[in-house]
């Protein structure tokens, strides 16, 4: 019985230019992505560190590279990345503590996390850039 | 009621669990280390540097690259896992990403233990 209804054809959508996701649904795809973008910038982000810790000299490197509006946007992109993988990391702890896992609460708390991540990132963007 | 057999090597538990207890000690560790920059306010290098040259600081930092590198050899091998359909590229990608993450903790402890 349970093979025939997993045979069954079902209508299917992979079309990633129609599949209109809801906000959940927003917050795990960029969960995803913020994740790999913060694993390829690894040898960035310590070579950075790296400087920051070293030398005077090479101290003062790191703080040039702070002034040049491409390296801006690039390490804005990284504290977003950071930012929203920690709330939205966060928001995946306590569903699987089932906390907030009804469709409501869900959806509300997808929110919050669009609601702290991109103020935060704006604040840290602010202060740090 | 569906009385499911686990069977296997159950290293996806392992991993899952990992992947959890890993961000938890990344997550506690921001906060610290956001609390310590707080307070502190380094001003220039001396203190900057002086915040991780602490023994406390350098330890928790090691620490929390560690977690960093086994959380994301989870998190990078999932997506390989997911997009990645022929078998001898998506191993090649698993051993490049292994090895990529074992030389990222060396340099981090050589970073920090240069200090």
């Amino acid at each position: 019985m349970a093979e025939m209804s997993i045979k069954k054809q079902r209508p299917k959508n992979l079309d990633l230019t129609t599949i209109k996701l809801p906000l959940p649904g927003k917050v795990s795809i960029l969960h995803r992505v913020s994740g790999a973008g913060l694993f390829l910038c690894f040898p960035l982000i310590l070579w950075l560190f790296s400087a920051s810790v070293n030398s005077p000299e090479t101290f003062a490197t790191f703080k040039s590279i702070f002034s040049s509006l491409p390296a801006k946007v690039i390490l804005a992109g990284l504290i977003w990345a950071y930012i929203h993988h920690f709330c939205a990391g966060i928001r995946f702890l306590l569903l699987d503590l089932h906390v907030g896992i009804e469709k409501e609460a869900a959806r509300k708390s997808a929110a919050v996390v669009f609601a702290v991540s991109i103020p935060l990132t704006l604040i840290f963007w602010g202060v740090l850039l | 009621m569906i009385n499911r057999i686990v069977v296997g090597a159950h290293y996806g538990l392992k991993d899952w669990i990992a992947q959890r207890a890993t961000a938890v000690i990344m997550a506690v560790y921001t906060v610290i280390l956001g609390a310590v920059l707080l307070v502190v306010r380094p001003s220039g290098f001396e203190a900057w540097q002086g915040i991780f040259a602490n023994g406390f600081i350098k330890f928790v930092t090691f620490l929390f690259f560690l977690s960093l590198f086994y959380h994301a050899w989870i998190g990078v091998r999932d997506i390989w896992m997911d997009y990645v359909k022929p078998t001898g590229l998506r191993l090649t990608l698993h051993v490049v990403t292994l090895a990529a993450l074992v030389g990222y903790a060396a340099w981090a402890a050589a970073i920090l233990w240069r200090l």
